[in-house]
Order: C-alpha cells, then structure tokens, then sequence
C-alpha cells in the first residue's frame, strides 16, 4: 500500500477532510457497491455501541451485587450466566469473570496484547485503554498508572494486575463506599464509574450523583435509567 | 511474533493522560471504522485471531503512529484483499470493480441484535484431562514462534501458580493461520512482580495472564 508512506502521522483525524476519513468512505463504498456490507447493519452496529451498550450495564451488576449477597456469590462462581441474567450478553462478553477488591486488594484490568476489553458491560472501550502508554505500563508500574488517574493506593494494598491474553472478559466489581447504607440500588448504580469497573477508579461517594459525572453523555442514553 | 502489539513492561509512550470528557468517538469515521469492522467480521471469512493476527503484523512504526481504528480498518483492507473479497486496485479507485469473492453471509440491520446478543463464544469440550491443577507451580515455556500467538514476552520463562483452570477454549495460534480451532484447557496464571521485573518491581504486585496449556511446563 503505497500511501502507508505518505501518512501524516500525529494528527487527529477529527474531520471528514482528512485523509484517513476519506479512506474510510471509500472502503464503506467499495463494500456497499459489492453487496458485502449493508449500510443500514453498519449504522444499528454504531447505534448499538453508541447508545444502547455502556458502562450503565455493569454498574448495574456491580450495584446488585452490592445488595443482593446471593447475586454477588453467583457473580463471582459465574459471571457470564449472573450477568446474562440481567440481559447482557453477546460480543466480547461470551466468557466472563467478574474480580472482586478487597481490603488488601485493588484490581486492575489490562489488556497488553490488544484491546481486550468487557463490551458487553462497559461498551467501547476508552481510547488510553487501547493506547501503548496504558498497556505498556500497567503491567510493570500499575500504582504510577493510578496514581494519573488520581488514586493513590496505600503500599499495603496489594495490586492484582488482570493481563486479558484470552477470551475471557474482566470486570472489577469494586468495594461498595461507605454511607451508603440508605441508598437504593438505582442510586448505588450511579456511584459506580466505568473506571471502577476498570480498576483505574473508585466508586463516587454519597453526594455527587451527578449523572454527567459519570459517562459521557452518549452514555446515558443506555437502558430505562433510574 | 515478537510484534508491535506485545506492549506489556515497555517503556517511553509517556503518560496516559486519561480524559474524563473524553467521546465516545472522535470523528465520524471513527463511527463507521466500528461499524464496517464488525459488519466484515460477521460475513464470517475470518476469525477473530486471524483479525488480530493482521494487525499485530502491521510495521511497527505504523502501528504505534495510528490510533486502534486505523489499526483496525488499515488490518481490514488487508483481510479484506487476502480472502478476495476486494482488489487494492479497487482501493485505489474508490470504487468497486471486479465482482469478487461472495461471502457466506452479508447481516442485514435486523439480524444486528442477534449477531451482536449471540457474539461468538470459543469455549470448546477438550476430552483430555487438564495438565496442570489449582495452587502447581509452573514455569511459562520460552518460545518466539513467527506466528500468532498469546503468550505476552514478559510472561515468556517465568515461574508461576495456577489460579485457576477455565475449560477447553479455541487455540489461537493455530486458528489464526487457518490450520484448525485445536482447543486446549485454559489456565490463569499468576506471577510475582518480581518474578516479572526483578529486584525494583512492587512487591505488592501480582499480574495473572491466560494461558493455554501448551504454554507451560512443569516447574
């Protein structure tokens, strides 16, 4: 492909103008002219992704199993079939594990080979979460990793770092905060960020359950809300 | 291979400089690079680990200039022109024009929630017993096969325990090149940090990885 040499590398393709959009359009055009695509599947995959699948999905796993011990008990056995059972299922959530922090023990999902990334609860994934710097650090220097997205661990908390090298999906299902014990589970949902599924938050506390806090707006858009 | 991919314990990409305001998408193209890739994948021609596999072989000063959607979609053109289903002169033109190779299936938009809902699970039945078993002490084999592979460099000769046993799962390195799904039982092993990186790694570190059984030998 002689054009790879002429690639402007360091920008940020954020118009159809740019090279990059134009090649886009082409490919979508040679596939729709071929009959090998069907524009309108192509926009029901973006609107799925773009509206209906999101980090609301596993915040409302982690709340119930925040309420409900029987739920979090068959969470941790089964994630795939526990979180089927609030209806999310299907690409790149076929095999699930949802991993549990601790007193001593703060997870972190990672993936360094690719994007492996739980779709099915969280959506897309982030763009740092893709990027080299994420993947690359968060195996060797994970507490620095943190420390950006501004939580500092005490040393005494052990970090168990989920390197997704397979088909299995991660989830952390973090601690439930304290003071919370008068919350419902919609409210409990909403104490619990994308980056806490992650490992690279915690869940909010009580008092700033601001629903723009959370996701980006497209996200909120994602199931009956509460 | 040893490709631009195997990112796990390199160092010099700068901070990760997370966006809380970040969108989901960036651009429009970004939206239909999505939408395409997953459209292509579901005529079923290709794999996921042959899908991977094209990306991770892409040059290294390519992969790591262009953001995961231009790896996905210049990965794409590539799988799209091996299985014959479109031309680089083609590309070039902007336009279809030989009648190419006609895939299994082209998904319509109402077969989009069942293809998604259903997805693609690799879990497989393995008649064997597994090798190895919970809380065994294992070593990662050292090998650099040209091909795909999942067993990450940092992992590769090092010691560690089985956490976990998984089931049969399809074996990437052979599903990536076409020669069959093979599926072994899968493992979560679990390394020290200074196991991995030596005396200035965290000694409150522990990384886990997937590994498939041919990855691991006795200790």
């Amino acid at each position: 492909m002689s054009d790879d040499h002429n690639h402007e590398h360091g920008h940020h393709h954020d118009n159809e103008l740019d090279p990059f959009a134009a090649r886009v359009k082409a490919l979508e055009t040679i596939l729709t002219e071929k009959g090998l695509i069907d524009p309108a599947a192509v926009d029901a995959i973006i609107d799925t992704y773009e509206h209906k699948i999101g980090p609301r999905n596993g915040a409302r796993v982690v709340a119930k199993a925040w309420v409900d011990p029987e739920f979090a008990e068959w969470l941790k056995r089964d994630a795939t079939a526990a979180i089927a059972s609030l209806g999310y299922t299907g690409r790149q959530g076929e095999h699930m594990q949802a991993v549990f922090n601790a007193a001593d023990t703060h997870n972190l999902i990672v993936c360094t080979l690719c994007s492996c990334y739980p779709w099915t609860v969280l959506g897309v994934p982030p763009t740092w979460y893709k990027a080299p710097p994420y993947r690359s650090q968060a195996v060797i220097d994970p507490r620095s990793v943190l420390a950006e997205f501004g939580l500092k661990l005490p040393e005494a908390i052990r970090v168990r770092v989920w390197d997704s090298t397979a088909e299995l999906r991660y989830m952390v299902v973090p601690m439930r905060p304290v003071e919370t014990d008068n919350l419902t589970e919609d409210e409990l949902a909403r104490l619990v960020t994308r980056d806490s599924m992650i490992g690279t938050g915690l869940p909010l506390r009580p008092g700033s359950l601001d629903p723009g806090a959370l996701w980006p707006a497209t996200d909120n858009e994602g199931g009956s809300g509460s | 291979m040893n490709g631009p991919h195997d990112l796990g314990g390199q160092m010099g990409f700068g901070p990760v400089a997370p966006d809380p305001l970040e969108p989901k998408f960036h651009a429009e193209w970004e939206r239909r690079a999505l939408g395409v890739t997953l459209a292509t994948g579901a005529m079923g021609a290709w794999n996921i680990d042959e899908s991977r596999h094209m990306r991770e072989s892409l040059h290294p000063a390519l992969y790591y200039n262009a953001s995961y959607y231009e790896i996905w979609i210049r990965a794409l053109e590539k799988l799209l022109e091996r299985h014959g289903f479109i031309s680089a002169d083609e590309r070039a033109a902007g336009h279809g024009i030989w009648p190419g190779v006609k895939p299994l299936r082209v998904p319509k938009a109402a077969d989009v929630p069942g293809v998604l809902a259903r997805g693609a699970p690799c879990d497989r039945p393995v008649k064997a017993a597994p090798k190895f078993e919970p809380g065994q002490q294992v070593r990662m084999i050292n090998e650099h096969p040209t091909g795909h592979t999942r067993l990450p460099r940092y992992a590769r000769g090092k010691l560690g325990v089985i956490e976990a046993v998984r089931g049969g799962y399809v074996f990437p390195d052979t599903n990536a090149h076409a020669k069959g799904e093979n599926p072994e039982h899968l493992y979560t092993v679990v390394f020290d940090g200074r196991e991995l990186w030596g005396k200035r790694g965290d000694p409150a570190l522990s990384v886990s990885i997937d590994a498939w059984e041919s990855y691991i030998e006795p200790a």
